[in-house]
């Protein structure tokens, strides 16, 4: 059936306004964060932001910060969803239960509980690092889901017997034969982990971590123009990682960490 | 011995003399495997969020000492400022889901549907991925230096003479944020709905035709009613989507807004004098919407898999 001009207009109008929707913000911060006073355009919020120590700072903190995580997530999350495939099928049900319950529990309740349960020791509490194990398990839901994916494309059976056959035991299968076979999988969390943990704020604001997301919240108060380059840094780089993740993992992303 | 063809489940199923050890040690491999994660999971994820529901209903106890049980907490949840801040956070999450589906939907439908343009179906997909991570502070700046008081459209619509701020805008209030929230729902609406439009499939509608139905008919009679579920499900998680946001809210509205995980924020963060148990039966609060969120949602999503094969 040829749908009617009345509907292939509306059709075009939704997707119009769609389009300026979605496009205006994006193009109103970079316009923003160009404005240097009166009538002049230039790059000098961005000048002012490279030369300003914070940023550096907690752009470096926050990039740390999700590199731990990302290979804490790994090395948790790859046994043990190669084992659920290979041979605990049972224990599916109960990974996906955690997962839905990160979502019961969202991110400024969790962090109300961490900080109610762990007071001490100093050398855990007191420094960003506590924010990874928030971290890790804010990208749960995303990491195991993609690497669930990834492993499931495999013959996991007759990889693992093969290489067991051949002498091989299980560090070995996992370092040397399955975490190759899913390097798409694994860069796709890795990406995704990455764009979570640098817009990161509800844990670092409330536990009084200085990162990157807190650092612009803060800028935001004061400067507004070097705060929308930072903006758009930002938005850049996770953008970025999810066309990324997109393209390699053929992944679906449903729910962000960071809002 | 047995045919080859039976390796697999001569393995899985190990001869009875060794049952016992095999089973032990199937036992202590799938702990070292799984148990580190289990293990962190307990900690970070389970037992804090076991902390929160006991904390609810704990007294001060004398010098840090936990004190006996009571619902004292549970009922000053019921002092007018929570009250305005579950209705707000309800009308708000609720609202932006309304938004999200039916706009989303749209979207969605206006470019995966029948006859749609199908160069635009990966773009719209990747692109909403994508949008649909795009939340917190950044996103709050974007719509700022857009509908601000200085903003980018504020200031084009009012050289042509509309003064939005004097027509009542205001991006800081609730309906401001309520805009901003759709930025992130929408899209999030378009990845959730996709797999229902593509199983609406091509056949019923034209079988509808030849039984005379006109396209009102058809949506009336067979499209909504198939999509019903899998719409219902997507609102669901959208709603709670919006009830957990935190980043967004507070950075928009310096947290003044009153909206309940602003309000949780507010006790932890010691804005606000108040004791570390207020907080806990906020997020009691928070949690129970959630869970009820959460098993609504998983409900429906399977009642809409049902036509999707």
């Amino acid at each position: 059936m040829r749908a009617s001009p009345a509907a292939q207009g509306g059709r075009w109008l939704v997707i119009l306004l769609g389009f300026l929707y979605f496009f205006l913000p994006i193009l109103a911060l970079a316009i923003f964060s160009l404005w240097a006073g009166g009538t002049r355009y230039d790059f000098s919020a961005y000048a002012h932001i490279l030369q300003d120590p914070q940023f550096r700072q907690t752009f470096g903190l926050s990039f740390m910060l999700a590199l731990e995580t990302i290979v804490i997530s790994l090395v948790l999350v790859v046994p043990a969803a190669f084992w659920v495939n290979l041979r605990a099928p049972g224990l599916r049900n109960v990974l996906g239960l955690l997962s839905v319950l990160s979502f019961v529990v969202p991110p400024i309740v969790l962090v109300g509980g961490l900080s109610a349960l762990y007071r001490g020791p100093e050398w855990f509490v007191g420094t960003p690092q506590f924010l990874v194990a928030g971290y890790v398990v804010l990208a749960l839901p995303y990491t195991y889901r993609t690497l669930d994916t990834g492993l499931r494309a495999l013959d996991l059976q007759t990889l693992s017997e093969a290489a067991q056959s051949l002498g091989a035991g299980w560090g070995t299968l996992l370092w040397r034969v399955i975490l190759p076979n899913i390097s798409a999988a694994v860069l796709g969390a890795a990406l995704l982990t990455f764009a979570i943990v640098l817009g990161e704020f509800t844990f670092a604001n409330v536990l009084l971590f200085n990162t990157f997301a807190v650092y612009i919240n803060y800028i935001g108060q004061t400067q507004s123009t070097p705060a929308a380059a930072l903006s758009l840094i930002s938005l850049a780089v996770t953008w970025l990682a999810m066309l990324v993740m997109l393209r390699v993992g053929r992944g679906r992303v449903a729910l962000g960490g960071t809002r | 011995m047995k045919a080859s063809t039976e390796g697999p489940a001569l393995l899985a199923v190990p001869p009875a003399p060794r049952a016992g050890r095999e089973h032990r040690r199937a036992w202590l491999s799938t702990a070292l495997f799984v148990g580190p994660l289990l293990a962190v999971l307990l900690a970070f994820l389970i037992v804090p969020a076991f902390a929160v529901l006991v904390g609810a209903f704990r007294a001060d106890g004398v010098d840090g000492a936990p004190g006996g049980f009571t619902l004292a907490h549970l009922r000053e949840l019921a002092q007018p400022q929570y009250m305005t801040g579950l209705r707000n956070s309800l009308l708000l999450s609720g609202g932006s889901a309304v938004i999200g589906t039916v706009i989303g939907g749209l979207l969605a439908y206006a470019v995966m549907g029948d006859g749609g343009p199908a160069w635009l179906r990966n773009p719209l997909i990747a692109f909403s991925g994508v949008a649909a991570n795009f939340a917190g502070v950044p996103l709050a700046l974007a719509f700022v230096a857009t509908l601000g008081t200085t903003g980018m459209v504020t200031r084009l619509l009012s050289g042509i003479g509309i003064n939005l701020y004097q027509h009542g805008f205001n991006l800081f209030t609730f309906g401001g944020l309520m805009l901003v929230y759709a930025y992130f729902q929408i899209p999030l609406m378009v990845i959730l709905i996709t797999p229902a439009l593509d199983g609406l499939r091509r056949e019923w509608r034209e079988a509808a035709e030849n039984l005379g139905a006109s396209a009102a008919q058809f949506w009336r009679m067979v499209g909504l009613p198939v999509l019903a579920p899998s719409l219902l499900a997507s609102a669901v998680l959208l709603f709670g989507n919006a009830f957990s946001a935190y980043a967004t809210a507070y950075a928009l509205t310096s947290g003044a807004l009153p909206l309940l995980p602003l309000q949780i924020g507010a006790v932890l963060s010691g804005n606000v004098l108040s004791d570390p148990h207020l907080g806990q039966a906020l997020a009691l609060l928070v949690i129970a919407v959630m869970t009820v969120t959460m098993l609504a949602y998983t409900t429906l999503e399977r009642l809409g898999s049902r036509w999707r094969r």
